[in-house]
């Protein structure tokens, strides 16, 4: 018989593999996805697949480049996971080359250059978010109009915006957070009845929607312990005590509603899928509720005084750079130190 | 009833405790050859007093403690000493040691003993020489000389002895036996205990998944007042001395110190009885309860087992079948290492021999890298940060690895059961304490030969001061001499005639 020589412990936890993890991450953004299809039409599920794909061929390239075995490694979903996070922030019905500078940057940049999984210091997803909100400014703020506004469009809509950019004509409008933004003089309760994109609703239509899916989907991770409450809490908190501090009862130069600002844009998304991430956040979980609570100051900051509509992003990569920091104080107490200031 | 209280993380793994069928006790085989390592505790190994030829009774001491740190051992039956040489013994790293090895003569005759029935009549010295003499060291795993254990109060003296009947490890059902058949002798032996440290508590802490052991504790425990049975829920690593401490007296032993620090001392049931034994009949520690068990035995089951009885003979009487196993583990699953050598044999803190089938504990999965999910930090006992002691670890930053406390690891492994990557992070603990503590004797050394290189440095350039300081006296003296007109030559001479002369007359 053959002694196996490995050190202890011999048992391992149940089902438990990078893989699994990653796939309950891409099972929970189904609700989501789900309500931004039916809204806005079968964009962002054609960006997921082609993203997808492109992804993992990227992947494998990096791969193959830095001589790691990839048809082993990519089996770890963890590209798919990037790539899919990435397709949800994008707008649906981008074009093909979006997609492709998008991913490469995600892939190549945000995440090999550093040296793969697990040693990326940024959210590989928001890099390349970053880089195409800088560099393509209109292609990255033309959402189309919501079901109820407008006509969604439909698959040959989808193909046709992805192949054939040019030849693809499309109706897009303003997001909430975009009428917010370029808000001149109008009472925060005048703004939400002025535009038929903000009537009947808390942040817009089809927004607190998606944001209310996005969260179900985040509190289904929670309750599979993929991650602890302490990031999203904060963010979320901090966002939401920011909106509280800031919210002069709607005047022109206010900075708009909680529930507003809770359900608008990427705030759930974001406060359960990007901050969650846990290689470029903060390790312990003071640390993890700090880092979430200055993404929700920056992202109200950015989004009531900055110049972009939303800032999930910046905000997320900005505290990419202080999660070491805040590591460095939030260090919890160990056994055995509780006693020191006793006697 | 007492209030019980939580300690951080912990895990849940399966107990697999019944296929080891506890409560019952089975002899041991009668292996050919016992072989004794002189090492079986931590401390300084002991040192043979017997040489090869020599016939030993049972219960004959065959090699005595060297040093303070460290325990006797005994022959556990009678028969004639074959060698004393290198063999291999259980130890995580797989190494080889000194052990003695006697081929017994199946007579099973044994040396004379005398015990201390009055013990309440003795001072804690005289036992405690008892219990040193009999080589009774910690039985629950790790193997520390009770003896010391037992002096190892420093001020404050110790309130609360602490029968640690947890048995947290999955699989391990050895204590749990003990404390369903020899109850009275746990309570008897804690009794002898806490009169040596002066305690005047006894708690006897047991996990809710041993209903039965807690009963037959309850029961024994009414013969004594200051006996009390507390059982708490079942996690994986309560039995950790420290953990255990925080569940039952909500205190924590400080960082790096021991329990004594704040009044506690905690042993094992089955050291307990080996005390009782030692004291009362004058009974070396000789035998010990195992636990044998595992798929891939069809005869699992708590056996009373002969020191020294090598793991093979012990397999081979639960019908081991090798061609299922894929690995021998010494201990549980969680903190037993791997056996490298089937002879090896069972020493003082074997408390489990787990022979698994390949699809009961498969092999370890591929590594992942690392993604901070953090799920070690919220399973770590200690509150450390795996993640971040794993990432220092492999940057060798000492530095960063004792800010983050790598010293205050029980190496319990709940960080790598948990870890979705599979990293054997325990390994990689392990490797950094030692390497630190490699690196602080390196220090030590150097620091030592640095300033015996000063000192001398120092003591020479004294001495060249002093012979300065001569010369410098010797020539102002002869100047002076110059000056007050003296001729030196003529001096010198008249020197030379002088000694000269004083030579002629010592000769003469």
């Amino acid at each position: 018989m053959n002694l196996l020589r490995v050190s202890s412990p011999h048992i391992q936890g149940p089902n438990s593999s990078v893989e699994a993890v990653m796939k309950q991450v891409l099972l929970a953004t189904i609700p989501g996805v789900l309500v931004m299809t039916y809204f806005f039409g079968p964009g962002t599920l054609i960006n997921i697949l082609v993203g997808g794909a492109m992804a993992l061929a990227f992947e494998a390239w990096a791969l193959w480049l830095r001589g790691r075995d990839y048809k082993t490694i990519i089996r770890d979903h963890s590209i798919i996971v990037t790539s899919t996070l990435l397709c949800i922030a994008i707008p649906p019905y981008a074009p093909w080359w979006l997609l492709l500078v998008g991913i490469g940057i995600s892939v190549l940049l945000g995440k090999h250059a550093f040296g793969g999984l697990g040693y990326n210091p940024f959210n590989p997803a928001m890099v390349g978010y970053v880089v195409l909100l800088i560099s393509f400014p209109l292609q990255m703020s033309s959402w189309t109009e919501p079901r109820g506004i407008g006509e969604v469009p439909g698959f040959v809509d989808a193909i046709t915006a992805l192949l054939m950019p040019t030849s693809y004509d499309a109706v897009t409008a303003a997001t909430p957070l975009d009428l917010f933004r370029q808000n001149e003089g109008m009472m925060f309760s005048d703004l939400m009845s002025a535009h038929p994109e903000m009537m009947g609703t808390v942040a817009g239509v089809g927004w607190d929607w998606v944001n209310l899916a996005f969260l179900l989907g985040g509190i289904w991770l929670l309750r599979q312990r993929i991650f602890t409450w302490h990031a999203p809490v904060g963010m979320v908190g901090a966002l939401a005590l920011c909106a509280v501090i800031g919210f002069d009862n709607g005047s022109s130069t206010g900075g708009g509603s909680v529930l507003f600002h809770l359900f608008s844009g990427a705030t759930m998304f974001g406060a359960f899928f990007i901050i969650t991430d846990p290689v470029s956040s903060a390790v312990s979980n003071r640390g993890r509720l700090i880092f979430g609570a200055l993404v929700g100051v920056l992202v109200y900051l950015i989004r009531v005084h900055g110049n972009y509509p939303d800032a999930v992003a910046f905000g997320v990569l900005i505290m990419n750079f202080a999660a070491p920091f805040i590591d460095q104080y939030t260090q919890p107490k160990v056994y055995g130190t509780r006693q020191e200031t006793k006697e | 009833m007492r209030q019980i209280h939580d300690i951080h993380g912990g895990i849940h793994p399966p107990e697999r405790k019944e296929l080891s069928r506890p409560g019952k006790v089975i002899d041991g085989p009668v292996p050919a050859q016992l072989i004794l390592p002189l090492s079986q505790h931590i401390g300084a190994p002991a040192s043979p007093i017997v040489a090869v030829g020599d016939h030993v009774l049972g219960g004959q001491m065959i090699a005595e403690a060297q040093g303070p740190v460290s325990v006797p051992v005994h022959a556990p039956n009678s028969g004639t000493v074959v060698a004393i040489e290198s063999r291999a013994v259980p130890h995580a790293s797989g190494m080889s040691d000194t052990c003695i090895v006697i081929e017994l003569d199946g007579e099973d005759t044994w040396a004379p003993t005398s015990g201390i029935a009055d013990w309440r009549e003795h001072n804690r010295l005289e036992l405690m020489n008892c219990v040193r003499q009999a080589g009774i060291a910690g039985l629950g795993g790790a193997g520390f000389p009770t003896a010391i254990k037992l002096a190892s109060d420093r001020d404050q003296g110790i309130h609360t002895l602490i029968i640690n009947g947890t048995e947290c490890e999955p699989y391990i059902s050895a204590d749990d036996t003990v404390m369903q058949c020899y109850a009275d002798e746990i309570v008897a032996g804690a009794e002898i205990l806490a009169h040596i440290v002066g305690a005047e508590t006894i708690l006897l802490a047991v996990e809710d998944n041993k209903p039965d052991a807690a009963a037959a504790m309850t029961t024994a425990a009414m013969n004594c007042e200051m006996a009390e049975v507390v059982t708490f829920p079942t996690k994986y690593p309560s039995g950790g001395e420290k953990q255990l401490i925080e569940i039952l007296l909500n205190a924590q032993v400080p960082s790096g110190g021991i329990p004594a620090d704040i009044g506690v001392l905690c042993q094992n049931p089955s050291t307990a009885i080996a005390v009782l034994e030692a004291i009362t009949l004058g009974k070396p520690l000789t035998t010990r309860i195992t636990t044998v068990t595992g798929e891939a035995l069809s005869d699992p089951g708590n056996r009373r087992v002969m020191l020294g009885t090598p793991i093979k003979d012990l397999l081979g009487q639960a019908g081991f079948d090798s061609t299922a196993g894929n690995r021998v583990i010494h201990g549980g699953p969680m903190m037993g290492f791997a056996v490298t050598d089937l002879n090896m044999p069972v020493v003082k803190i074997t408390n489990c021999v787990l022979a698994p089938t390949a699809d009961e504990l498969p092999p370890p999965q591929p590594v992942q890298p690392c993604i901070r999910c953090g799920h070690c930090a919220e399973a770590c006992p200690a509150s450390l940060l795996p993640q971040q002691l794993y990432w220092y670890a492999r940057a060798k930053d000492h530095e960063q690895l004792e800010r983050h406390n790598l010293f205050d690891c029980i190496e319990c492994g709940a960080c790598a059961y948990v870890c979705p990557s599979h990293i054997p992070l325990v390994q990689y603990y392990r490797s950094a304490k030692s390497s630190i503590k490699d690196a602080q004797q390196e220090k030590v050394r150097s620091d030592n030969s640095r300033g015996r290189f000063e000192a001398r440095q120092e003591r020479l350039e004294r001495e060249a001061a002093a012979k300065e300081v001569k010369r410098a006296a010797r020539k102002a003296a002869a100047e002076a001499r110059a000056a007050s007109g003296e001729d030196p030559v003529q001096a010198a001479i008249e020197r030379a005639k002088a000694k000269k002369a004083q030579q002629e007359r010592v000769d003469s």
